[in-house]
């Protein structure tokens, strides 16, 4: 790696602003499972909100798509992101205040979600659901941290910009640009506001939005974060350049058009819903170009991934990134997309890539940062090899419950007699009946998964607060330990 | 790895400069998006007009603003697509024009509840009424939550009017006189819907939020069931 040499001293690294998002990282992680695991609850069984307006689905769902999205998984990357670049970079970050800034100013954002959703004040576009106000502060924030970010590339001691870099970059440029033009809306009140755009418009922009906050919220930087954490835990050279080069580029520029694959067999001009459809299938490439490049990058290491749970879990996160970018064009198919739009399966494929692919991943990052962090090792290290196959069992539930509740949905919605002509199933309870026992399975394999991140966060409590007369954390200069 | 490539073009050239980088994906992500939303402000390539579609009344904005805050369109598509089993079930495939006047759009993305793109007039008034509030009373099996705290609850026709002057600076064409009437109108179309509920034996308030919910819900669709009645659009499907 490019960090392997040069003068810069490790302890010039602002660690203080990574150990901030890490803790972040963590502690959003626990509440946003927390609300999935109880609105799972709620379609199990629908008397879990006590008759109490705050907590019934309707208003929670987009609490809980936030805070995993924008509340746990925005702070890995932040942690990543503030980690990885100064040691790429060899710098310092340009301005340790706008650093905390956007610390401070992006939990803020994520407590004012949580004290806003639950009142049911929403925009109701997916992942934008946030009020006006708290969109002009999102903006306020993402401009402190690309001023810190880009500034912090114009100050850097190396010439080369390493491919995780590049992944960031894009990062924080497309979200800047979705972000402002899907919420344009004009205010009625302090609380309300109603788009300039309207009906197909407003469906074709917003998914253009949604889309694309997977795309760039969920992907890129990750798929940043690949680049650097990866070959950092294996210890060799990412395999190839070249490719992350073409996989960069045309993963860019292809994403952006897959967003009317939301809207097909709607009524939005078939000519868009057709781009949408052509163009996801296309994402397959660049995608499995970035899978294929993680994957061989532990050639000549896989024996390691045996007895590293780190490594475990990258491997996994890898290999779900593949299965989700291949099961995401299937699904954008038009005649798949007519079994599968409106169902579970959709449920379960965004779960796949969220928590197979977000999470595991994120997992990794962080058992392989705390020593670094926080100069000590793990007090149970062997529980991390318990959280994976905890995590991967609550995935493996997760997933098969979904994609079997979709497919029975899908079909019984579908089904016509065929000496009558008429609906098979016309009863709509007939179905909802029948998706009981997925649910609880789904809830199952829910809670396995936020188990895992209990047990991971007690680990850290307790190696934390054990060994404090160990010296403090200087960053790269301390041994790896999981 | 990025060493091993010193002399290469793109290390030269792109990568090594932050702003080259900066550039190039600005373009690279602004193309597709371009292409594909631009179109929809052209009357030729865009979402087509349905003649006969007009804008709620004040009391149907109510409504819409609780199914909003609600989240029912976590659970409720307002979108049929042009499939046999959809049409059977709903009704006509939803045409674009019958969107025109959505902001924000609620096409929704789930169906854990039954699409209501054609739910207007499917049951009386009563009905809804105790739907609402035991959805196990009227259909059996429902998972949907009780929704007791929408009766009793009243509507503020100071917050109704600011929807309606927000939703005609949007470009819905609400004239100066439904503005200035909205109190007038908000009580008489809440009257005509406790009187039906008074036929259902209910009794209710015409200020109540489930009230504004029920003309909202009452009114979905029907404006596109008439015009594609009236041939104003392309026939149906086979």
């Amino acid at each position: 790696m490019a960090t392997a040499s040069g003068p810069a001293s490790p302890t010039a690294y602002d660690d203080a602003i990574v150990r901030l998002f890490f803790i972040a990282t963590v502690t959003w992680a626990l509440v946003g499972m927390l609300v999935g695991v109880f609105i799972a609850l709620e379609l199990a069984w629908w008397p879990a909100n006590l008759g109490i307006a705050q907590l019934t689905f309707g208003r929670l769902r987009p609490l809980h798509t936030n805070a995993v999205v924008f509340a746990f998984c925005g702070n890995i990357c932040f942690t990543g992101i503030y980690y990885s670049m100064q040691r790429l970079l060899k710098t310092r970050m340009w301005s340790d205040t706008l650093s905390r800034l956007h610390f401070w100013g992006w939990q803020l954002i994520i407590v004012s979600a949580a004290l806003t959703l639950p009142f049911g004040l929403t925009q109701t576009h997916e992942y934008a659901e946030l009020i006006w106000p708290i969109d002009w502060a999102i903006t306020l924030v993402w401009v402190i941290f690309a001023i810190n970010f880009f500034g912090t590339i114009a100050i850097r001691k190396v010439d080369h910009l390493y491919v995780a870099i590049w992944f960031y970059m894009s990062f924080v440029i497309t979200i800047a640009v979705l972000h402002i033009v899907n919420n344009i809306q004009i205010p009625a009140t302090l609380t309300r506001s109603y788009p300039v755009f309207g009906g197909l418009t407003d469906a074709l922009v917003q998914w253009w939005y949604g889309h694309n906050a997977v795309a760039f919220f969920l992907t890129t930087p990750f798929l940043g974060l690949m680049y650097y954490f990866l070959p950092r835990a294996v210890e060799k050279p990412v395999y190839s350049y070249r490719l992350s080069i073409i996989h960069f580029w045309s993963l860019v520029f292809l994403y952006i058009w897959a967003g009317p694959h939301h809207l097909l067999y709607s009524a939005v001009p078939e000519w868009a819903q057709t781009l949408g459809m052509v163009f996801s299938i296309m994402l397959i490439a660049p995608s499995w170009g970035g899978m294929i490049n993680g994957l061989l990058t532990l050639r000549g290491a896989w024996d390691r991934v045996r007895t590293d749970p780190i490594l475990k879990f990258m491997v996994v996160a890898v290999s779900f990134y593949g299965m989700a970018t291949f099961e995401g064009p299937l699904l954008s198919i038009r005649a798949v997309n007519g079994l599968g739009h409106f169902t579970n399966w959709i449920i379960g494929h965004v779960h796949s890539g969220a928590l197979g692919w977000n999470g595991m991943l994120s997992f990794a990052i962080l058992y392989w940062l705390f020593p670094r962090l926080f100069g000590r090792p793990l007090l149970k290290p062997e529980w991390v090899t318990t959280h994976f196959w905890i995590a991967t069992t609550g995935i493996v539930l997760y997933t098969v419950s979904m994609w079997a509740g979709g497919l029975t949905e899908g079909l019984f919605w579908r089904a016509i007699d065929p000496t009558s002509g008429q609906l098979r199933y016309p009863v709509w309870a007939y179905v909802v009946e029948k998706l009981a026992p997925f649910y609880w399975m789904r809830l199952a394999g829910g809670t396995l998964f936020l188990s895992g991140v209990v047990l991971m966060a007690v680990n850290f409590i307790i190696s934390a607060r054990a060994a404090r007369a160990m010296t403090p954390a200087t960053g790269d200069a301390l041994p790896a330990r999981a | 790895m990025a060493n091993e490539h010193k002399d290469g073009f793109h290390r030269r050239i792109i990568e090594a400069k932050g702003g080259a980088m900066a550039v190039l994906t600005v373009i690279a992500i602004s193309i597709g998006g371009l292409v594909e939303i631009v179109p929809m402000f052209s009357a030729k390539l865009g979402p087509e007009h349905l003649a006969g579609v007009t804008p709620l009344t004040p009391l149907e904005v109510a409504g819409r603003d609780i199914y909003i805050r609600e989240g029912c369109v976590t659970c409720h598509s307002q979108m049929i697509r042009p499939t046999r089993s959809e049409m059977l079930r709903y009704g006509e495939w939803t045409r674009a024009g019958e969107y025109e006047y959505d902001h924000p759009f609620l096409l929704g993305s789930r169906r854990i509840g039954p699409d209501l793109q054609r739910v207007g007039g499917k049951y009386p008034d009563a009905w809804h009424y105790q739907h609402m509030r035991d959805p196990r009373s009227t259909s059996p099996g429902s998972i949907m939550p009780t929704y007791p705290w929408l009766y009793g609850a009243r509507v503020d026709p100071d917050e109704v009017a600011a929807t309606v002057r927000t939703l005609r600076k949007v470009g819905v064409p609400y004239s100066d006189e439904v503005i200035a009437g909205i109190p007038q109108q908000l009580r008489a179309e809440g009257g005509e819907i406790v009187t039906s509920l008074k036929a259902g034996g209910f009794t209710a308030e015409p200020d109540e939020e489930i009230i504004a919910l029920i003309s909202y819900l009452q009114r979905l669709g029907k404006d596109g069931t008439a015009a594609i009645k009236a041939g104003a659009t392309k026939a149906s499907l086979p």
